[in-house]
């Protein structure tokens, strides 16, 4: 009997590929598993605030095949940056319904406050076993939120061999995600307007469609070691911009935002910003757990790369430090990205645009999206585990997030803030 | 290029064959702690945190949910 809970423990082990096993109290003799979590996620300077309550449940529904089923609720709220950047001018922007406006002092980075909202997710997951080496994961996922709606489906196959110290999976994953922004679809590289004037907006919503595929691998190394090696490609096709993000238009004598001279009534020196409708990633991701005598240390490594030419390495770390009844979990990351092709600080008048007219001739795509911009963010957080009886744990969770955005060649006084951020988590986790 | 490429990957793969431990000795490797995801919404809330933030997401699994945020 023990055996068969300890096969059953690894099996699941070997299936984390998936995100959607692994819970901390999945063990294999319980029919019930409950999981339920408070985030708080707070930035610097005024910007985004969250607060995500989740709830996991997991049913046993034999031996083998089990359900999962998981909603979150995101709560979001504070201001982030437009995309255009701090001049030595007060600006004004118009609010993304055209009904109002706002005005950013000179030298600070324009953020938009109207940000706001609310999202619910759901994701069901359906483990069927198909004989006792291979299993088969169907997962579906259903978002929504006021202006975003996001319809998944996937599919996981998995295979033990060697004894079930080697799995090998393979997965496909569809998404059908619908976007309507607020105020409509911004025509992209037209300008913003002042309020009242009618917007450059081309409909009120559009669509994309991600197909993603993995195949990865996990193997026993000895008792104390397990790794995974995955690689994983999307596709995107699609509507891929933020229709709430600008790019600034300067007057490269001056350095301030101008218009061009037959611009039409209204027009601001801001235009919205576009991305290609089609992007492919790729990755490669390693991770391991080893136990040190009674300590775990966990380590992944992920390399990243698109062809909107952004590459990225991500490497997290994780030390599970264990007490008398507890435990003690420190936490670093670190990643680092390049640029997107099209990422551009701001428009030039005369070069970019054209100082009659005001049509955008340079380029077809633009984006100052800061996270399209190179940066890299630093992570350092620690956890403390609590077991409160057999079968539940209490757990809290602290980390400070600092990302530092790329300034290399911007003019002083137009740079990109960096952004911190404050993430506190509480966990508890029960299973009967 | 890609015949090397193959055959690293077939010397991995036999170099796995001889990995592994007997079903008696996986008692480390059962443990909570030793799951390649441990904490479910730990890496839950992580990746919709950066996936928000960050231009790269994915690479552990697929079939995430779609959001807004990015």
């Amino acid at each position: 009997m023990q055996l068969k809970n300890i096969k059953g423990k690894v099996s699941l082990a070997t299936c984390s590929l998936l995100q959607m096993t692994g819970t901390a109290t999945q063990a294999a003799d319980s029919d019930w598993n409950v999981d339920t979590a408070f985030l708080y996620y707070g930035e610097s300077d005024g910007r985004v605030q969250a607060a995500e309550p989740a709830i996991h449940v997991g049913h046993k529904l034999n031996d083998d095949d089990r359900i999962d089923l998981r909603l979150v609720v995101d709560v979001l709220t504070g201001a982030t940056p437009n995309g255009a950047h701090a001049t030595s001018v007060a600006q004004t922007f118009t609010t993304p319904s055209g009904n109002g406006s706002y005005t950013t002092n000179a030298g600070e980075t324009p953020l938009d406050s109207t940000f706001h909202d609310t999202r619910a997710a759901l994701g069901a997951d359906w483990t069927i076993a198909l004989d006792r080496e291979s299993k088969i994961i169907l997962g579906l996922n259903v978002s929504g939120e006021y202006d975003y709606f996001s319809l998944g489906l996937s599919t996981t196959y998995a295979r033990d061999f060697n004894n079930r110290n080697t799995t090998l999976t393979a997965g496909i994953a569809y998404n059908n995600d619908t976007i309507n922004p607020v105020g409509g679809v911004p025509i992209e590289l037209d300008p913003m307007v002042a309020q009242g004037f009618t917007l450059n907006r081309r409909g009120s919503s559009e669509t994309k469609t991600l197909s993603d595929f993995i195949i990865g691998v996990t193997q026993v190394i000895d008792r104390k070691t397990i790794m995974q090696l995955n690689y994983t490609y999307g596709m995107t096709d699609g509507y891929q911009n933020d229709p709430y993000k600008l790019l600034s238009v300067i007057d490269p004598t001056t350095g301030l935002p101008a218009t061009a001279s037959a611009a039409a009534a209204g027009d601001l020196p801001y235009v919205y910003e576009s991305r290609p409708d089609s992007r492919q990633r790729n990755s490669l991701y390693f991770n391991t757990a080893r136990t040190l005598t009674e300590d775990v240390i966990h380590f992944s490594y992920r390399y990243y790369w698109d062809d909107w030419g952004i590459t990225s390495h991500t490497l997290d770390l994780k030390y599970r430090y264990e007490l008398k009844n507890s435990y003690l979990q420190p936490h670093l990351r670190y990643y680092s990205q390049d640029a997107a092709d099209f990422y551009i600080h701001d428009l030039k008048l005369g070069s970019d645009v054209d100082a009659t007219t005001g049509e955008v001739i340079s380029r077809q795509y633009a984006s100052n999206d800061y996270r399209l911009a190179k940066s890299v963010t630093t992570t350092v957080g620690l956890k403390y585990g609590l077991p409160l009886s057999k079968n539940s744990e209490f757990a809290l969770r602290g980390e400070y997030i600092q990302q530092a955005i790329s300034n290399d060649g911007v003019p002083a006084g137009e740079e990109t803030p960096d952004l911190g951020a404050m993430v506190l988590q509480l966990n508890y986790s029960m299973l009967w | 290029m890609k015949s090397v490429y193959l055959l690293v990957c077939l010397a991995l793969l036999a170099g796995c064959s001889s990995m592994g431990v007997e079903p008696w000795e996986r008692d480390l490797l059962a443990k909570d702690s030793m799951q390649l995801v441990p904490d479910y919404f730990d890496s839950f809330y992580d990746d919709h945190i950066y996936f928000s933030k960050e231009a790269s997401s994915g690479g552990k699994g697929v079939g995430g949910g779609g959001c807004g945020c990015n």
